[in-house]
């Protein structure tokens, strides 16, 4: 399903004191099947433009559109019980939502909403307790008797068995080890890839972004300020360094050696492969000359 | 989306009754509610609402705003007005449709009660919108120390009330952010029988207590960690100053007691 905003605007709290803008003007489009990594700021706006895809939060101002549904400031809640049920979010740290007996159970919570027979939402369950890595004997135990990682697992897993179309993962390794971490990003590219699913990952981590996104959006002060592919978005140093933001480490680094050479070793480096091939090629001809 | 939400929030602002001393204004609001009592009738009840709406004025506080985040509690002032409505039955028979009559004293009762409830509410929300959560603590201590002398653990007291106090918005966005999760997990609390939404509140109220034990546990290591033993030999950052407004203030309140008596009916 294809996702576009229009002229996006919310505002929190209207008519209080408390009042505050967090998203102004945004414009956009994410594909159907891509990999979209939006990165921003703390502050900039990010999660809460996440919030509007499923509705969660209606905008202020604007159309936000997903698949053939269109939501504005109107919209009826009853109208977005279709829409919840193609459009999976993992929040920031997931596990504050466990409270079944069983991990089973909690599992299951997600697909009984949308209608899944008991059967098949258990047959789910166990599915995804052996496709994220956890141990078989976990599904009667209850969910706060396992590790942090565990129970991130699953909550994760949680989400992913109403099987949505649409999956929006919201810095969903932050507090993990570098383990645990690489581990999850890669089960959400390969899920990504394997079911065709519309990914959106917001996240902090420039590396990420590099590595695994088709296209970046980058917000700012609640405004998407800059879109493209990763090689278009990191090859503005200047304009990222703007935004508060970084380089992803390899393009990092590639610019310090470029320095060092005195001129450029090719593409950008996305993934430390491409950096090592880059490199190593740059100091074979360096070699040969 | 609960945000809207203002019961027990501090809104930072610069008016007279923002100035006062913590003190003067816990007293006089604690004052005030035993005045409420004494009103009895039309001209009473209109003077302590008038009074009431003053001091929204002078705190600078929007009409709207009080409004939008007291919704809960005005359904419960209706409720009492209705209920008032249909269940008294003295004077004379205003109206009747099948089994519902409506006596005068009735809607006089009803009215009456309603604005009594309206008015200790508002004016506690006004105290605590202008009022900082330590501001209200620090009074309440300082206002309950001679109740040392009969062993009353008065510093533990104020502490468990500024804690309580301090976590009140963060549960709630701690619920906010809960609610959204469960949400878009397709639960559903707006719809269904009353069998099914509260059985919808479980996954809410679950998690909501396991973070909020786990909360008070990291408190109490943290406070631990940095030696806290309790109110012996503290000082403070912080010191109250009485100053010609907060006697000012006490004055008010004596007027508005003389002028209640003088109005009010006799029995």
């Amino acid at each position: 399903m294809d996702i576009s905003f229009q002229q996006v605007g919310y505002s929190y709290a209207v008519g209080t004191p408390f009042e505050k803008r967090a998203l102004y003007d945004v414009n956009g489009s994410i594909a159907s099947g891509s990999y979209t990594a939006i990165i921003g700021h703390t502050g900039s706006g990010k999660s809460t433009l996440l919030l509007h895809l499923n509705g969660l939060l209606k905008p202020t101002d604007g159309v936000v559109r997903v698949g053939d549904v269109n939501i504005t400031s109107h919209t009826k809640s009853k109208e977005l019980k279709t829409i919840r049920k193609q459009v999976g979010i993992v929040f920031q740290f997931p596990e504050h939502q466990l409270f079944e007996e069983t991990v089973e159970k909690d599992i299951m919570f997600g697909p009984m909403n949308f209608g899944v027979p008991a059967e098949e939402a258990r047959t789910r369950a166990h599915e995804l307790i052996k496709l994220l890595g956890l141990p078989e004997d976990v599904a009667k135990k209850s969910p706060f008797d396992l590790s942090g990682g565990q129970m991130r697992r699953v909550a994760i897993a949680g989400v992913l068995a109403f099987q949505p179309s649409i999956l929006i993962l919201d810095e969903p390794t932050a507090g993990l080890d570098p383990r645990g971490r690489k581990e999850i990003m890669e089960l959400f590219y390969t899920l990504h890839k394997e079911q065709n699913l519309t990914t959106i990952l917001v996240t902090h981590s420039m590396e990420d972004a590099a590595q695994y996104a088709d296209n970046i959006l980058v917000m700012h002060e609640g405004r998407s300020v800059l879109s493209g592919t990763p090689e278009e978005v990191f090859s503005n140093a200047d304009k990222l360094s703007e935004y508060r933001l970084g380089l992803p480490r390899t393009v990092a680094f590639q610019r310090d050696i470029e320095k060092l050479f005195g001129k450029s070793i090719g593409r950008l480096a996305l993934t430390e492969d491409q950096l090592a091939i880059a490199v190593s090629q740059a100091l074979k001809e360096e070699g040969e000359r | 989306m609960l945000e809207k939400m203002i019961f027990g929030r501090y809104v930072p602002g610069n008016s007279f009754v923002h100035k006062l001393d913590p003190r003067s204004k816990l007293l006089f609001v604690f004052l005030f509610i035993i005045a409420v009592f004494l009103a009895n009738n039309t001209i009473t009840y209109a003077l302590l609402l008038a009074f009431t709406v003053l001091v929204i004025l002078i705190a600078r506080i929007r009409f709207y705003f009080l409004f939008n985040g007291l919704k809960p509690i005005l359904f419960l002032v209706v409720f009492t007005l209705l209920m008032h409505f249909i269940f008294t039955k003295e004077g004379a028979l205003l109206f009747e449709w099948k089994f519902i009559k409506i006596y005068e004293e009735g809607i006089r009762q009803g009215i009456y009660i309603s604005i009594r409830f309206l008015v200790l509410v508002l004016m506690t929300t006004v105290l605590t919108l202008t009022t900082s959560p330590i501001s209200i603590t620090d009074g309440m201590e300082t206002l309950l120390n001679p109740f040392k002398k009969l062993k009353l653990p008065v510093h533990e007291l104020a502490l468990m009330m500024s804690i309580s106090l301090r976590f009140i918005p963060t549960l709630m966005d701690e619920t906010d952010k809960i609610l959204k999760a469960q949400l878009a997990r397709g639960s559903d609390l707006t719809s269904g029988t009353i069998k099914q939404r509260i059985h919808a509140v479980v996954p809410l109220l679950v998690p909501l207590f396991v973070s909020a034990f786990k909360r008070a546990e990291d408190l109490a290591i943290a406070m631990e960690v940095r030696g806290y033993r309790g109110g012996e030999g503290r000082t403070r950052y912080r010191q109250l100053a009485w100053k010609n407004r907060d006697t000012f203030v006490i004055f008010l309140f004596a007027f508005l007691v003389a002028v209640l008596f003088w109005l009010r009916g006799g029995n």
